[in-house]
């Protein structure tokens, strides 16, 4: 069992091992020192400046900013994802009428549906919602005049009031269908005669949804939370795409987007690395937390 | 858990009573209530709910297929009304954004980073999970954390360090400078995939090969990949799919122009859209940028569903 071990370990392992070390290792160790200078990136020398620039960052008016639009993204496209997610696949597979742990008539087609706008790579995406939010010639504002509601139209992505809002609606737009089939196969895990039993036992429909259905589902919903989460947290791209500078009024800015512009653009590189470091403070703690706050229930297996 | 193996079954399998229930029924439309549930209002929860699932399709549906035929028509008519169905179809957009709008250059360079990207990672996270899996070694759990780890902190956080390191490699916008990198970010998921995934196989027949006289490395290329198959699919078609998607590495690193990714080059192309662009041309590149993508889902569309889903549920 032990031929030749040893060289297939080596062999096997050197050049990975030397790539991820290169390359993923090293930067991300790197983040953690150069977050603690004022590199401008083109010196060699990188001058040391302690906390400084969390110091600094504390007291940056645009940082709090782009802290809080993270923070609405955190709550509110969980929340709406989640919950949309959680109705149409429980329309799909546990709410249909001939029979109540069925789904409707065509669901297979409706997820299939439901997924395409999440496979979609998310520049083809963002760039897809500049044009149907754009004022000239975009979908939105024009089928709003067809329907007699031109009154609602907006520059959604120029007005600060509403310009967030549109690029969270394109968040859950692209994620639901993503999360219909993740717990539509969750769904179909859960054995049916759990779902007859109930049913002998005289519970009705909307029962067996919130007393079955969605307590079996805890751990997806928790797992989505998670990725939600973490994408809230990040958003970049389509952040970048869709309003490249921030926004009117920095009322989109988020904080990938703030770390890219210092870095890149104001060449303040190690302010923008302190707000990396900040940003997956943020997302450890939010996994952490997460994991946490399920630890003492049981697993459920069937 | 298993995802979306099996969909479609669940439809078909209902419980026996129901079933019977639905045989003894007059009429397929309007299916009929089974009598075991007490049920007030139903009906009309039930067509409320069709028409909120048909609403959703549509608004998953009707962006796209506004994007493709707004693909078809002159500039004139995107200005127009965005519900008019163009009175020529202009094919010579497609043309136009492959050539002068370099859509052609990009989907070039987007498949040779991509590709190369792909099978390197395929091969150098098969062989780490490999080891990992079938071996015990000193560091053999650090290396294996060292890998999970990398799937918990934001790539944005390695962005400036990772800039310089290419940069002083001299890889800057170079194709294999952007394959090492979309490999080096894909290597943690796809090793910690594959490790539980060839943690699982049976190692009976690698044992009777080792005895025959074969060594480790023909057992892992002739007996232990192709038994893996299907995690190695999963998981390619996971990191296909995030490497075609991949903006903000290539944004930060790839920066010659004559190299840029599709995405790279959409969005750069979009942002420059004036009154006098050529806006048809940018939708077609769009329609060319989804193509590879859509079609790739219709094709392997339960296969894909998995392979994300599974991402999310180890």
């Amino acid at each position: 069992m032990n031929h030749g071990k040893t060289r297939i370990i080596l062999l096997f392992l050197a050049l990975p091992l030397a790539l991820y070390g290169a390359l993923v290792v090293s930067p991300y160790a790197q983040a953690f020192s150069i977050s603690l200078t004022s590199w401008s990136g083109f010196t060699a020398d990188k001058p040391f400046v302690g906390f400084d620039n969390f110091q600094r960052l504390f007291q940056d008016p645009d940082f709090w900013q782009a802290l809080g639009h993270n923070g609405l993204l955190l709550l509110v496209v969980p929340l709406v994802t989640i919950a949309l997610g959680l109705f149409f696949a429980a329309m799909l597979n546990v709410g249909g009428s001939d029979g109540k742990v069925a789904g409707v008539r065509g669901s297979a087609l409706y997820r299939r549906v439901y997924f395409l706008p999440h496979i979609l790579p998310v520049v083809i995406t963002a760039i897809l919602w500049q044009f149907i939010y754009n004022p000239q010639i975009g979908l939105l504002n024009g089928g709003l005049d067809a329907i007699g509601l031109g009154g609602l139209a907006h520059t959604w992505l120029g007005d600060p009031a509403v310009a967030l809002w549109s690029l969270i609606a394109v968040m859950v737009w692209a994620g639901v269908g993503f999360y219909v089939v993740l717990f539509s196969a969750a769904m179909q895990s859960i054995p049916r005669d759990i779902f007859e039993a109930a049913e002998l036992d005289g519970a009705g429909r909307f029962q067996t949804l919130t007393r079955i259905t969605l307590p079996l589902l805890r751990e997806s919903v928790q797992v989505a939370w998670i990725y939600l989460g973490i994408h809230a947290l990040d958003a970049f791209a389509l952040f970048m795409v869709l309003t490249p500078t921030g926004g009117p009024d920095n009322s989109t800015m988020v904080l990938s987007q703030y770390l890219y512009l210092s870095a890149f653009g104001n060449g303040k590189f190690g302010y923008a690395t302190a707000i990396g470091v900040m940003l997956s403070l943020l997302s450890l703690l939010l996994t952490a937390l997460t994991f946490r706050g399920s630890r003492d229930k049981n697993t459920i297996e069937f | 858990m298993k995802t979306s193996t099996h969909p479609t079954q669940a439809d078909a399998s209902l419980p026996s009573p129901t079933r019977q229930e639905h045989d003894r029924a007059p009429k397929p439309t309007t299916p009929p209530t089974p009598p075991l549930i007490k049920r007030v209002g139903a009906p009309a929860a039930t067509g409320a709910t069709h028409a909120l699932l048909v609403l959703w399709a549509l608004l998953s549906t009707v962006p796209l297929l506004w994007a493709l035929i707004s693909a078809f028509k002159d500039n004139r008519e995107l200005f127009g009304n965005p519900w008019q169905l163009p009175s020529t179809w202009h094919a010579d957009n497609f043309t136009r954004a492959w050539s002068r709008a370099s859509i052609g250059d990009y989907f070039v360079n987007t498949l040779i980073v991509v590709l190369g990207s792909l099978v390197l990672t395929m091969v150098l996270g098969s062989m780490v999970a490999y080891v990992l899996a079938r071996f015990t070694f000193p560091g053999c759990r650090l290396i294996y954390y060292a890998f999970v780890a990398g799937m918990a902190f934001p790539v944005v956080l390695a962005l400036v360090p990772l800039f310089f390191v290419v940069k002083n490699l001299g890889l800057l916008g170079s194709y294999h400078g952007m394959i090492l990198v979309y490999t080096a970010y894909a290597l943690p998921f796809t090793v910690f995939f594959l490790t539980s995934f060839f943690r699982t196989l049976p190692t009976a027949v690698a044992e009777a090969a080792l005895i025959d006289g074969a060594s480790q490395e023909a057992i892992f290329f002739r007996v232990m990949l192709p038994m893996a198959k299907p995690g190695l699919l999963s998981v390619g078609i996971f990191n296909f799919l995030g490497m075609w998607n991949q903006y903000l590495l290539p944004v930060a690193l790839n920066t010659d122009r004559d190299k840029y990714v599709l995405s790279q080059g959409l969005a750069n192309l979009a942002s420059q859209q004036g009154y006098e662009a050529d806006w048809s041309a940018l939708f077609a590149g769009l329609v060319i940028a989804a193509v590879p993508v859509i079609g790739l889902y219709l094709a392997l569309q339960r296969r894909i569903q998995a392979g994300l889903t599974v991402g999310m549920l180890k």
